[in-house]
């Protein structure tokens, strides 16, 4: 940086005395001044490259081509895309996700604004609360599933138990969309609420405690200083939540495989009722054998996520 | 949210590469001091481990050694990864029948077992067991069969008895000379104790039926798709909506949780058994239900359900030594040995004659005679071509009965859709 500025300098009085020879300490350490930020940036770009680009273009290349059990077959272009396209499962898997996206994420951020908000009070044992809520998500993913999974079970099942009770009847969970889709979201809520108010918690702690003192003054109750001070100002926090959320929610896969049954679990019920778009490459590709097929899913998940963050952004900077 | 399936991948890679290296390192070590260690890659049982002892001792110089990975379904991506990459396979592979016939259409990544002196052992198997392991011409053997999954019927004794039906096993066999006969008992069974089902799930009686009802199911030997015009598979689809209907069903999928404690809690009377299934059920229902679970033969003329093969990949840089050790392995001796430590019910004639098998009595199932049951179930049989998609086409319809069972689906729209998903599958 410094160097750029002197280079003017340098060139004008090149320009009157014959150039001297650079010694090579000087061009030593010119290179290593130019050249060691990337290398210290290096590292991650080589990891990036080896475990994520490389796999991403490999992918692409996979999914122009017949690939299956045996080996690269022939080059089919865009066959697989355009298969895809006209393929009900799949677009019954993306309905699957979205739908269960919405159904974990809205509730779930609005559940983790207000514990955020309960934490920020002044508590007995505050940080017993504030680590508790944490722990949903040092649990194994495969361990919640089948707990879950358990709870929701249509024969012995708690819920169903509870839901005896009150003279219900019992739920087949897995036979409908909405009874599924359900359990899964609750997988998902219970697992990441607690992250995500711990998130918005640190944010919180960063406003200004005059503003709050400022409103009660004003006569500002608790629920109006929440919306109004509390919300606007963490912001950031909640539009990087919503876009981890998003991401993690189009590549939701354990939870609904885990509570899908039997041999045939990766269709996601029988009639894919919760079968998502991860789901749904796994089954093509490491079921049915159709690794091109399978690529070719897996591209349009990186379309998808690409296209949803795109429109995150858009709302988040309207709303700015 | 959850693991990214990205990052699972990687990590699997990451293990299976570890794996791989760690099964070159012994290889090398092993040629280093004149010995040859043979990789046997293999899923849930085989039950070779007295095998290996046997033959590391009369064969000197060679070491064995097992990889096992419990689940076939986890199992078959990771052989297609070592076979694509064409990296840690090691030297011997098990292959499910299923499996094998997609393999079986690009047969160059295994060994041609004719090459090691195969030609004279097709006498030591079931023919149409030799059959399937060959290309159509002959010219190419790529495995050995192992075992079959000789059917049985597996039932409650406790429960026939509390329903007023007879319990000895020859008598509750009597009952069920034919499916119709079948559903006809699990009719009165229902009528006598409704709270529990006849059998856990329609999908494994219909396969049952499936396999009896002709020498193909949904492809034709030509590979061609003939789902809906093989009226077999209709009539079988019908026989089993029949059962549906009458409520025989208690709609708990297989390999399931609830399935598994449906053999203790008795939330199931009957049950189509493989005799590989009889370990599970042994492990599931516990030894506090010892006795009240037994077996007798299964209504029709004898079927199969799985069964496996060993080959040898191209990959092996022991090819010679691996397909002298798949030889031993498979021999009418080897598998006895398999059968009397697994279950697993020979594919050769021989061994299935072998009074070690076919005087065995199974003490789990009072003292059930499995090795005639499962014997006269096997040779009763008539072999079926299976062709490429089977599996997969049998998710699809597996899933359409289960919509049946699930009320989702009248029983028409569900058979219209399995037969869209085949077509669409196989297009």
């Amino acid at each position: 940086m410094v160097d750029l500025k002197q280079r003017p300098v340098a060139r004008k009085a090149a320009g009157r005395t014959p150039p001297e020879r650079p010694r090579l300490r000087d061009r030593v350490s010119r290179v290593e001044v130019r050249w060691s930020p990337y290398l210290f940036i290096a590292p991650f770009f080589v990891i990036f490259a080896v475990f994520g680009l490389f796999p991403l273009v490999y992918t692409a290349w996979v999914s122009l081509h017949d690939w299956d059990i045996t080996g690269a077959g022939a080059f089919v272009g865009l066959d697989n895309y355009v298969t895809l396209f006209a393929d009900p499962d799949f677009w019954n898997s993306v309905y699957n996700t979205v739908g269960m996206l919405v159904l974990a994420t809205v509730p779930q951020l609005l559940m983790a604004l207000v514990l955020a908000s309960l934490l920020n009070q002044r508590l007995r044992a505050v940080t017993f609360f504030r680590m508790g809520v944490l722990l949903p998500i040092v649990t194994s993913v495969a361990a919640v599933g089948i707990v879950f999974s358990q709870i929701f079970d249509r024969d012995a099942g708690m819920v169903n138990g509870l839901l005896g009770l009150v003279n219900v009847d019992a739920v087949d969970w897995r036979a409908d969309k909405w009874s599924s889709w359900t359990a899964i979201s609750t997988m998902v809520n219970w697992r990441w609420t607690g992250y995500n108010s711990l998130i918005y918690l640190a944010a919180m702690q960063a406003i200004p405690r005059d503003l709050y003192e400022a409103a009660t003054v004003d006569g500002a109750g608790k629920i109006r200083q929440f919306w109004s001070i509390t919300v606007p100002n963490i912001r950031p926090a909640i539009v990087f939540t919503v876009v981890m959320s998003t991401i993690a929610g189009m590549q939701l896969f354990t939870e609904p495989l885990i509570f899908g049954q039997g041999s045939f679990a990766i269709s996601g019920g029988s009639l894919r009722q919760f079968q998502t778009v991860s789901m749904y490459m796994f089954e093509k590709a490491f079921r049915d054998f159709d690794y091109g097929y399978g690529s070719a899913v897996a591209w349009m998940i990186f379309l998808l996520i690409t296209l949803l963050g795109v429109v995150n952004f858009l709302i988040t900077r309207r709303s700015r | 949210m959850g693991v990214r399936p990205g990052r699972a991948l990687l990590a699997t890679t990451l293990l299976g590469s570890l794996v791989a290296m760690s099964a070159c390192g012994g290889g090398a070590a092993g040629s280093a001091s004149g010995d040859v260690t043979l990789i046997v890659k293999t899923f849930s049982q085989f039950g070779y481990d007295e095998l290996y002892e046997e033959y590391e001792a009369s064969h000197p110089g060679i070491k064995i050694k097992e990889e096992n990975i419990g689940k076939l379904g986890d199992y078959t991506p990771k052989l297609q990864q070592w076979l694509a990459t064409g990296k840690g396979a090691g030297d011997v592979v098990a292959i499910e029948e299923g499996i094998l016939s997609q393999f079986m259409a690009k047969p160059d990544q295994f060994v041609n077992l004719l090459d090691h002196g195969a030609e004279e052992l097709s006498g030591n198997f079931l023919p149409w067991k030799w059959q399937q392991a060959s290309t159509p011409d002959g010219s190419k053997v790529v495995g050995l069969g192992t075992d079959v999954g000789a059917q049985g019927m597996c039932y409650r004794k406790d429960l026939f008895e509390a329903a007023g039906l007879p319990t000895d096993r020859e008598a509750v066999g009597a009952l069920w000379p034919t499916w119709d006969k079948y559903l006809e008992t699990g009719k009165l069974f229902k009528s006598r104790r409704p709270d529990i089902g006849f059998y856990d799930s329609t999908g494994s009686v219909y396969l049952n039926m499936l396999m009896q009802s002709g020498d193909h199911t949904y492809y034709d030997a030509s590979n061609k798709l003939v789902i809906d015009s093989n009226t077999a598979v209709r009539t079988t689809w019908n026989a089993s909506i029949d059962m549906v209907k009458a409520g025989l069903s208690a709609n708990i999928e297989q390999w399931s949780p609830q399935w598994n404690a449906g053999f203790k809690n008795g939330t199931f009377a009957t049950i189509p058994c493989p005799s590989w299934m009889l370990g599970t059920i042994e492990k599931q229902a516990g030894p506090e239900n010892k006795g009240k679970w037994d077996v007798t033969r299964v209504p029709g003329d004898g079927a199969v359900r799985g069964g496996s093969f060993l080959a040898v990949p191209t990959q092996s840089t022991h090819q010679k030594e691996a397909a002298e050790l798949a030889k031993f392995l498979t021999s009418a001796k080897g598998q006895t040995a398999a059968f009397k430590a697994k279950n697993n019910f020979p594919s050769s004639p021989q061994a299935i004659d072998d009074p070690a098998v076919r005087d065995f009595k199974n003490p789990y199932f009072n003292d059930a005679p499995v090795g005639k049951i499962f014997g006269d179930s096997v040779k009763a049989l008539k072999p079926v071509y299976l062709g490429p998609d089977n599996n997969a086409i049998g998710d699809r319809v597996g899933n359409a009965l289960l919509a049946v069972e699930q009320g989702k689906l009248q029983p028409d729209e569900a058979w219209a859709k399995a037969v869209d998903d085949a077509k669409r599958l196989t297009k």
